[in-house]
């Protein structure tokens, strides 16, 4: 077990790296650079001005000097300033992760709510008229493009009907959990839709593998009851694969929530990253990704690690190859 | 052996349930194609359409703002007095043309690199496949979002390219094709691995046949079938993506108009027109859903065997 957490670790952190460096080659690519952005916000700037902010900010160096000097930096644990926010970056992350966990759990949560019974239900009567509704309505989830179901939803929970507010989060902390909630609502339920049928997908063809086992069989023999065939002998051995699945997609939950806050126009992650990446925000965009990055690498890990503790018969130690 | 014999396909085993759930998805894939090649005409019939009807994609016409649909404007006018229909048409056009050519280079590209690994295993394969799941495990959203931000200018490519017209449409298949080719590789590494088990490769080999043969004549018609299905549901996922990139304003730039890009201004207007946010959605969610049920369909026809997932 240790040999293969220190090869994962190994793994992660050339990924990492990679991905740092392939963030700042292609930052360095955006249009104009931060002093020009400066520039414009000043008119009484000259051309001297311009070489002098270079020079302090270290943008007169080629780029694979100051990307050594923001690696060596970011290794002691400082990762400099944001331009757009004048915030230390480490600081700004975190103000705004809550945002997006809280985001992303909710509408976890709720689609697994839905996705569960309704994957479950579709395996079991496989080829019934509800596996093919089921089926079909999957089909249609993941086909509607995220940005456009949050456009229908507000227009018809905020525009039409007026019950909730179209985006933005509440300003005052005190305002409490209640109005909090009417502003998450509408972002969750698109999230969570947005994710519903995939996770339906998965469960339901992960549960149609595990009925047809021996096993189900065997528990049907002795009689157990059909819920117990169902959730204690089949929902077991279908979990495994289930959990990973979902530990590999938060890749694709951070994209949704990416969309998502910028429809919503909510302070989370995804909207920081749109705005730090847009706006030639360096620091900020390279530290926003690199988190990104590492969650993704820990869900990859959660997901082994879980596999393993699912099903015992999964050995680490002969997985080094893979 | 006769010529004949030779030339006959290879015997599909056939029992009743695979024939009906064949002609249950052929029924599917036929629709889903009709639905798709209506689409695909009426688009590329565009120009033809709008002088026909007396439509304009792109003029504003800035006294006919926000009108509801009517004999002249079947679909309404926009912001700027643009016909609606028109537009949608224009919005076909690029959606599907970056749908179908960014699918297919991701598959030739996923192609040559499942098929190398395959072939040669060891560390080529190990070295390949490490690729395919860093690529797999970076954030895709962002990292499109900075790739389709960043300014063609600064890189080293002739000014006849950065300058052109139809650049963001360039860029937008490039970099979709960039990180679209894994699933494809994955694919056909797994198909090539299997192939070449079988006794008639190593007969081959034994024969002296080149391995450019082995493959073009052994190896790819046998992993054809997988990738013509995954290619087809990559389509529709390109579609998506290309949408939201061009939503978030990233992707195809007006004036050129795209679905993705129709509704952006659409998400301002929302209180006073909610309509226009309707239409090109619309048309995405008919693509996309009909890019997937097709593919669906496919692997269906093609595999009668395997239990529909």
């Amino acid at each position: 077990m240790p040999a293969y957490l220190f090869s994962r670790f190994l793994q992660a952190g050339v990924v990492l790296f990679l991905m740092s460096f392939l963030s700042y080659i292609l930052i360095g690519l955006m249009p104009g650079d931060p002093i020009d952005i400066m520039l414009a916000a000043n008119p009484e700037a000259t051309a001297e001005d311009a070489a002098r902010l270079r020079a302090v900010y270290g943008l007169d160096q080629p780029l694979l000097s100051r990307y050594w000097q923001w690696l060596s930096d970011a290794l002691t644990g400082d990762f400099g300033y944001s331009r757009l926010f004048s915030q230390p970056v480490g600081d700004l992350l975190l103000s705004r992760m809550g945002y997006s966990l809280v985001l992303m759990g909710l509408s976890l949560l709720l689609a697994l709510i839905i996705a569960l019974p309704a994957g479950i239900y579709a395996a079991y009567r496989k080829d019934s008229f509800a596996d093919r509704f089921i089926n079909l309505t999957c089909f249609a989830g993941i086909s509607i493009p995220p940005f456009w179901l949050a456009l229908l939803l507000i227009s018809l929970f905020a525009v039409t009907l007026g019950w909730l507010p179209a985006g933005g989060y509440a300003l005052d902390e005190d305002a409490g959990i209640w109005v909090a909630l009417q502003f998450l609502a509408l972002p969750v339920l698109t999230l969570s839709l947005a994710t519903i049928a995939g996770y339906t997908r998965y469960i339901r063809s992960a549960m149609i593998e595990s009925l047809q086992q021996d096993h189900i069989r065997t528990a049907r023999a002795k009689g157990c009851s059909e819920i117990a065939v169902i959730l204690r002998h089949g929902l077991r051995a279908a979990l495994p694969p289930v959990v990973t699945v979902l530990s590999l997609d938060f890749g694709t939950l951070f994209g949704g929530a990416l969309i998502t806050e910028t429809v919503f126009a909510r302070p989370g992650m995804g909207k920081l990253i749109y705005d730090a990446i847009l706006g030639n925000d360096y620091n900020l965009a390279l530290l926003s990704l690199l988190t990104v990055t590492v969650m993704i690498l820990i869900g990859n890990l959660l997901a082994d690690l879980s596999y393993a503790w699912l099903d015992p018969r999964i050995s680490l130690h002969k997985e080094g190859s893979k | 052996m006769s010529t004949a014999e030779r030339i006959a396909p290879p015997k599909l085993s056939t029992t009743r349930r695979s024939i009906t759930a064949r002609i249950i998805a052929h029924k599917t894939a036929l629709m889903t194609l009709v639905v798709l090649l209506t689409l695909s005409l009426l688009a590329f019939a565009a120009p033809l359409i709008e002088s026909l009807f007396n439509l304009s994609a792109t003029e504003a016409d800035i006294y006919n703002r926000f009108q509801p649909p009517s004999l002249t404007h079947f679909l309404g006018t926009d912001e700027l007095g643009r016909d609606v229909f028109a537009r949608l048409l224009y919005g076909g056009q690029v959606s599907l043309m970056v749908g179908m050519i960014t699918a297919l280079t991701a598959a030739v590209i996923g192609t040559i690199i499942g098929l190398i690994a395959g072939v040669y295993k060891g560390w080529m394969d190990a070295l390949l496949m490490r690729l395919t799941d860093g690529i797999i495990a970076l954030p895709l959203l962002p990292l499109l979002i900075i790739l389709a931000a960043i300014d063609p200018g600064k890189l080293p490519l002739p000014e006849s390219i950065t300058g052109a017209e139809h650049f963001s449409l360039i860029r937008i298949i490039v970099i979709l094709a960039l990180f679209g080719w894994t699933t494809v590789a994955r694919l056909v590494r797994a198909s090539t691995l299997s192939v070449m088990e079988n006794t008639y490769i190593l007969a081959a080999e034994a024969l002296g046949v080149k391995k450019f043969w082995v493959i073009t004549r052994h190896v790819l018609p046998n992993v054809l079938a997988p990738l013509i299905v995954a290619t087809t549901l990559s389509i529709g996922n390109v579609i998506l993506l290309e949408s939201v990139l061009s939503f978030l304003g990233l992707g195809i730039q007006p004036p050129m108009p795209s679905w993705g890009n129709m509704l952006t201004n659409a998400q301002d207007l929302i209180w006073e027109n909610p309509w226009l946010a309707v239409y090109p959605g619309m048309m995405i969610f008919i693509t996309v859903i009909a890019f997937n049920l097709l593919g669906d369909a496919l692997q269906d026809i093609f595999n009668p065997r395997t239990p529909s997932r």
